[in-house]
C-alpha cells in the first residue's frame, strides 16, 4: 500500500471515530504493520498543523484523535450553541490530587483538602473522570480511587505519565518559593510508582 | 432578622483555602505565620460567615481550635531555647499541610490551563453536548466576602438608627439586580446604595449568590483583589421569568 492511500484510510477512520483510536486497532483494520502506520500518522500530524487546517490529530489516551484547534474554540462554540463544559474549582483540585497521588483513598484526599469530599467524588465518578481501582490494605479496607481514560481525554493527555510535573510548574512560577524541595516522590512520578504510594 | 435563609454554597471551600487566602492577602511568609494575627482574621471571617447565615462546616471549627491551640503554644516561652536541643516549631504540621495543599491547587491550575475537551477543543461526539455548567463563580467565596465586608463598612452610619423593614423579599431583590444588569455588567459595589440598610445589603448579597447558583449571572474578577463584576448570562426577560418561577421559600 502506498503512503498516500494509507494516510487517506487513517484519516477516514479517525474522522468517523470521534474517540481516540489506538495503533493496534488501526493495524487490525488496515492490515499494515504498526511501523508504517505510525510514521504515516506522524506525517499527518505535521500536515494538520498548518494554519489552513481547523482540525489537528492529537495523541490522547493511548490513541489518536481528531480535535478542533484551540484557537478556533469561539467559533465552534458559537456553532454548537453549547455552554462550555467546566469543572468547579473544588472538583479540579480533587481531580488533581487523585491524578498525582493515585491510588488514593477518600480520607487521604480529605486530609489534603481539609474538607469533606464525598459529593465531589460522587460527581467525578458520575462523569467517569475517576474510578475505583481497588481497596487499600488497611483496617476498614477503604476504596482507592484513580483516573480514567476519560480523564486523559478531557485534558488531552496521551498517558498519565504526561501529567505536567512539578519541575515545569516550578519553572513557570519562577521557583521563587521552593515548595517542592521537600516534595515527596509521589508528585514527581505521577504514574503511581512513587515510593510514597502504597 | 427572620428573612435570612440558610445558604449552602455549592462552591464549597475549606479552612485551608481560607488560611491561604489570608496569607496571600497579608503577604506573609507561609513558613513563618504570625499565628495571633492570622487567628484573629480567621475568626473574623467565621463571624462574618455566621452573620451571613452561611453554613459553617465543622472543618472550619476544627481549624479554629487548632489555631487557638497554636496561638497558646506560641505564647509559652520555650524552655531549652539556649540549649542544643532543637525545639520543634508547633506550627510545623500546619505549615506542611498548607504547603501540600497549595501545591495541589497549583497543579489543579496547571491542569486547568490545558486545552480542555468541550471547552477549548471539540471532537465529533461533542454534538449532543448538554453539559450542565457546574460553577459560574470565577472568584473565591472569600473574595466575595471581602467585597461584602467593604460594603458593610461603608454603610456603618445606618447602624445608629435603623428602620427595620421586615418585608424584603429576596426574589424582589433578585429582580432589581437583573434590572440593574440588563444593560451590561456592573461592579459588585454598584449594586448597593450607600444609604441602604444592613438588611438590604444582606438581602442583596444572598440574592447574588442565589442568582449565581441558578446559573443566571456570572461573578468575575480580572485581577487578584480587584473589583468584582457581575454579568447576566441569559436574556433579562428569561431571567425574570426564571426568578418568578422560583419557589417562595427563599422569599
Amino acid at each position: 500500500m502506498d503512503r498516500d492511500t494509507l494516510k487517506a484510510i487513517i484519516e477516514a477512520i479517525l474522522f468517523v471515530s470521534g474517540k481516540p483510536v489506538n495503533l493496534d486497532r488501526l493495524k487490525d483494520v488496515i492490515g499494515e504493520d504498526k511501523e508504517s502506520i505510525k510514521s504515516a500518522l506522524q506525517q499527518m500530524i505535521d500536515e494538520y498543523r498548518k494554519d489552513t487546517r481547523g482540525i489537528e490529530i492529537v495523541e490522547v489516551a493511548g490513541g489518536y484523535q481528531m480535535r478542533t484547534k484551540t484557537n478556533l474554540s469561539e467559533y465552534v462554540k458559537n456553532y454548537l450553541q453549547v455552554k462550555p463544559s467546566k469543572l468547579s474549582r473544588p472538583a479540579m483540585e480533587t481531580l488533581a490530587i487523585i491524578a498525582y497521588k493515585q491510588p488514593i483513598t477518600k480520607s487521604e484526599i480529605e486530609y489534603i483538602r481539609g474538607v469533606d469530599s464525598s459529593g465531589i467524588l460522587r460527581a467525578l465518578l458520575e462523569r467517569k473522570l475517576i474510578r475505583i481501582v481497588g481497596k487499600k490494605d488497611v483496617p476498614g479496607r477503604p476504596l482507592l480511587y484513580g483516573t480514567t481514560k476519560e480523564f486523559l481525554e478531557l485534558f488531552g493527555l496521551s498517558d498519565i505519565r504526561d501529567l505536567p510535573t512539578l519541575k515545569d510548574l516550578n519553572e513557570i512560577s519562577g521557583g521563587q518559593e521552593n515548595f517542592f524541595e521537600q516534595g515527596e516522590d509521589v508528585f514527581i512520578e505521577p504514574d503511581g510508582r512513587g515510593k510514597n504510594n502504597l | 432578622m427572620n428573612f435570612a435563609p440558610k445558604i449552602k454554597l455549592e462552591i464549597f471551600e475549606g479552612p485551608l483555602d481560607l488560611l491561604l487566602h489570608l496569607i496571600k492577602k497579608n503577604e506573609i511568609d507561609i513558613r513563618d505565620i504570625p499565628v495571633a494575627i492570622i487567628t484573629k482574621q480567621y475568626m473574623e471571617y467565621l463571624e462574618l460567615m455566621r452573620f451571613l447565615n452561611l453554613e459553617i462546616a465543622g472543618e472550619f471549627l476544627v481549624m479554629a481550635s487548632t489555631l487557638l491551640y497554636l496561638k497558646s503554644l506560641m505564647l509559652i516561652p520555650r524552655e531549652g531555647d539556649e540549649s542544643d536541643e532543637e525545639v520543634e516549631d508547633p506550627r510545623k504540621e500546619l505549615v506542611e499541610r498548607l504547603l501540600e495543599y497549595k501545591k495541589c491547587k497549583e497543579l489543579a491550575e496547571k491542569l486547568e490551563q490545558r486545552s480542555l475537551k468541550n471547552r477549548d477543543v471539540f471532537v465529533r461526539e461533542s454534538f449532543d453536548l448538554n453539559i450542565k455548567n457546574e460553577s459560574l463563580v470565577d472568584i473565591s467565596l472569600f473574595d466575595l466576602i471581602d467585597a461584602f465586608k467593604r460594603v458593610i463598612e461603608r454603610s456603618r452610619v445606618s447602624e445608629i438608627f435603623e428602620y427595620v423593614d421586615d418585608d424584603i423579599k429576596i426574589k424582589d431583590v433578585m429582580l432589581s439586580i437583573v434590572e440593574k444588569l440588563k444593560n451590561g455588567g456592573r461592579q459588585f459595589d454598584d449594586l448597593f446604595d450607600v444609604n441602604c440598610t444592613k438588611q438590604y445589603i444582606i438581602a442583596t448579597f444572598i440574592a447574588i449568590l442565589e442568582l449565581a447558583k441558578n446559573s443566571l449571572i456570572r461573578i468575575s474578577q480580572f485581577e487578584p483583589f480587584g473589583s468584582i463584576y457581575l454579568y447576566l448570562l441569559v436574556d433579562p426577560e428569561i431571567c425574570k421569568n426564571a426568578i418568578n418561577e422560583m419557589e417562595d421559600e427563599i422569599g
